[in-house]
């Protein structure tokens, strides 16, 4: 599976009559990278992944997949395998049968179906659940099924639509772990769309973020969060302040804000406080600016603590002051 | 919980002298569960009871007294005829079974799976009933003028040179029997399959085609057993229905052919009510088997 699997739009595009839901948009998402398709719904990234597939036909512009123009194929023959929000197994089928699906469709032998199957569930760690049926799991157990099911079609690129947003907070923390940890292993290219910003940036290698079928950014996690581009990105990421330093909005980070309570700086008055554990949220009344947040790590701001209603002194370097783009 | 009047206590400041009547557990349950009990109780078990009861019965030419007697019994299950007639309701049973299944799977299929607007498929499914506007006897009996030696079908066929002589298979025949049963049944069967078929996630058949389904396989792979179901209940349905039926084959056959109800039907006709009765519980146990059956085969539970 080290064969090129770089995926490559060009100037891809979704009409729904006049209504445009992918407006001409252009990435490309190295091989064996980690993509994900960021955005608030109806923001067109999962019409997007939906065109990848093949489940959605493009009106306009191109999907390259390995170099190769796969645009008008078939799903199964494009390279690409996709993992439902709902997982979408068969329910009338066991675990197994589920998983070997794809091969029952080619015609492979019953015997050495079941033999492929048995290999991947291995990968997921799902051995014991051969003959369950879907129903009987439990919803952590019957997404490795559908990766496993995805993994044996041997994609060059795994397309997941929204794979964590049916679990509980926790089990999405560990099976996030494990997507990302099957990615590096396999080498496969994976685009998951989500529209949770934690998600992207504990997995990424590459942040889209989608906007109004357009896309607003395109960078590494640490760039996103960064320095983001444009004023919906610096909102939609969180953690920034969006703030009018008379020349255009600037992005400052949360955490880049000093509050002091004297000095030079920006008067503001403290509104309320949250206690976060590792840190400490304040939201602060700026004079010129208007709303703003600070976010501080728990030992300085206990060391000396303002309060609701005080009066303090906001400051922030230059450089962490990023202009915005429109 | 016990018996006493809890209600009671909220209540007791504001009206002291009027505590709150509850009825005992017990009794509620009881009077919860008798309306259907005792419809139950009046329209099936007590008919049949009687059945039961008549089947055992003497009668003569005249009359028909108390006994206890297994002779209705002994006549039925030993005589060739009714051997026979079984054998010939089962050929129906079968041939509109499979016509019923294949047209009605087709329909639902086309309505859940082709029909993009539910507008259209609301439409287009009372365009299924509106058959059932009218009777079954007159359903029934206006294919007489169709398919009759000079009927309609004939004359066509005839003026287009398709064939010299009229057919005489299309009328009172076997063929017109199974025919009418289809043109009566098969909306029993298409709303159950329907109905299982709208309940298939849209995304299972994208899953499909992701791993490689064609259209084809698609259908037997996953939309086919996910109907099973539904394919069962409409099964339940034509098959009781074809089961005990007597008027159509009556009517279709020209009174030329037999099924175990024109049996019980000419019974009755000759006041053997006892023999009739033995015959109602043959039936009635045989069906009873038949849904068994099925029942094994495919799990409906999960539809109900």
């Amino acid at each position: 599976m080290s064969q090129d699997a770089t995926l490559e739009l060009v100037a891809l595009t979704k009409r729904y009559g006049d209504a445009l839901a992918v407006d001409r948009i252009d990435l490309k998402v190295a091989s064996g990278a980690y993509c994900c398709l960021l955005g608030p719904s109806g923001c067109g990234k999962s019409t997007t992944l939906r065109m990848i597939a093949g489940h959605e036909s493009a009106s306009d512009g191109d999907v390259m997949l390995g170099g190769k123009r796969v645009t008008g194929l078939p799903p199964a023959r494009r390279g690409t395998s996709m993992m439902f929000q709902s997982y979408a197994l068969f329910p009338h089928l066991s675990i197994a049968d589920n998983v070997a699906f794809s091969l029952k469709m080619k015609g492979v032998a019953r015997a050495e179906r079941l033999a492929r199957a048995a290999e991947m569930l291995a990968l997921v760690d799902m051995t014991a659940f051969a003959d369950r049926l879907p129903a009987q799991l439990s919803g952590g157990q019957q997404q490795r099924v559908a990766l496993a099911r995805s993994l044996i079609t041997r994609p060059q690129a795994l397309l997941l639509d929204e794979p964590l947003s049916a679990l509980d907070p926790f089990l999405r923390v560990r099976m996030r772990g494990e997507l990302k940890k099957i990615q590096r292993e396999l080498g496969l290219t994976f685009v998951h769309v989500t529209h949770s910003q934690d998600e992207a940036l504990a997995l990424a290698d590459l942040v889209v973020v989608m906007n109004a079928g357009r896309i607003e950014q395109a960078a590494p996690a640490r760039e996103v969060f960064g320095a983001p581009r444009t004023e919906f990105v610096a909102r939609f990421i969180g953690g920034h302040n969006v703030v009018d330093d008379g020349s255009g909005p600037v992005a400052v980070r949360a955490d880049r804000i000093a509050v002091m309570k004297g000095g030079m700086g920006l008067p503001a008055t403290v509104r309320d406080i949250e206690y976060l554990g590792a840190t400490v949220s304040v939201a602060l009344q700026a004079d010129q600016l208007g709303e703003l947040t600070a976010v501080l790590p728990d030992g300085r701001f206990f060391a000396d603590p303002v309060a609701p209603g005080e009066q303090v002194m906001l400051a922030w370097k230059p450089e962490d002051a990023h202009r915005l783009a429109a | 919980m016990s018996d006493t009047p809890m209600e009671a206590a909220p209540f007791a400041e504001k009206a002291p002298d009027a505590p709150v009547r509850v009825l005992s557990e017990g009794l509620a349950s009881w009077l919860l569960v008798s309306p259907l009990a005792i419809l139950l109780a009046i329209f099936l078990v007590i008919p049949i009871s009687v059945i039961v009861t008549v089947s055992f019965w003497g009668y003569n030419e005249w009359d028909f007294y108390p006994d206890f007697t297994f002779e209705n019994y002994e006549y039925l299950l030993t005589s060739a005829v009714t051997f026979d007639t079984y054998v010939k309701t089962f050929s129906y049973v079968l041939m509109a079974w499979a016509f019923t299944a294949a047209i009605g799977f087709a329909v639902a299929y086309f309505l859940a799976f082709h029909v993009r607007s539910t507008v259209w498929q609301v439409a287009l499914f009372l365009v299924c009933t509106v058959p059932f506007w009218t009777s079954n006897i007159i359903r029934m009996i206006s294919w007489i003028p169709f398919l009759g030696r000079n009927g309609l079908a004939n004359e066509v066929l005839l003026q287009a040179g398709l064939i010299e002589t009229p057919l005489e298979f299309l009328l009172f025949s076997d063929f017109a029997v199974v025919l009418a049963f289809v043109h009566l049944y098969t909306l029993f069967m298409v709303v159950p399959i329907f109905n299982s078929m709208m309940r298939i996630d849209r995304s299972l058949i994208e899953a499909a085609r992701d791993n490689g389904a064609s259209p084809f396989q698609i259908l037997t792979n996953v939309i086919l057993p996910l109907s099973k179901p539904g394919l069962m209940i409409g099964s339940i349905f034509v098959v009781t229905l074809v089961m005990g039926d007597f008027i159509t084959v009556r009517f279709m056959s020209g009174s030329q052919s037999a099924s175990v109800g024109r049996i019980i039907q000419n019974e009755i006709a000759l006041l053997q009510y006892p023999a009739a009765a033995a015959s109602a519980v043959v039936l009635l146990i045989t069906v009873l088997i038949m849904i068994a059956v099925m029942l094994r085969l495919v799990d409906i539970r999960k539809e109900l």
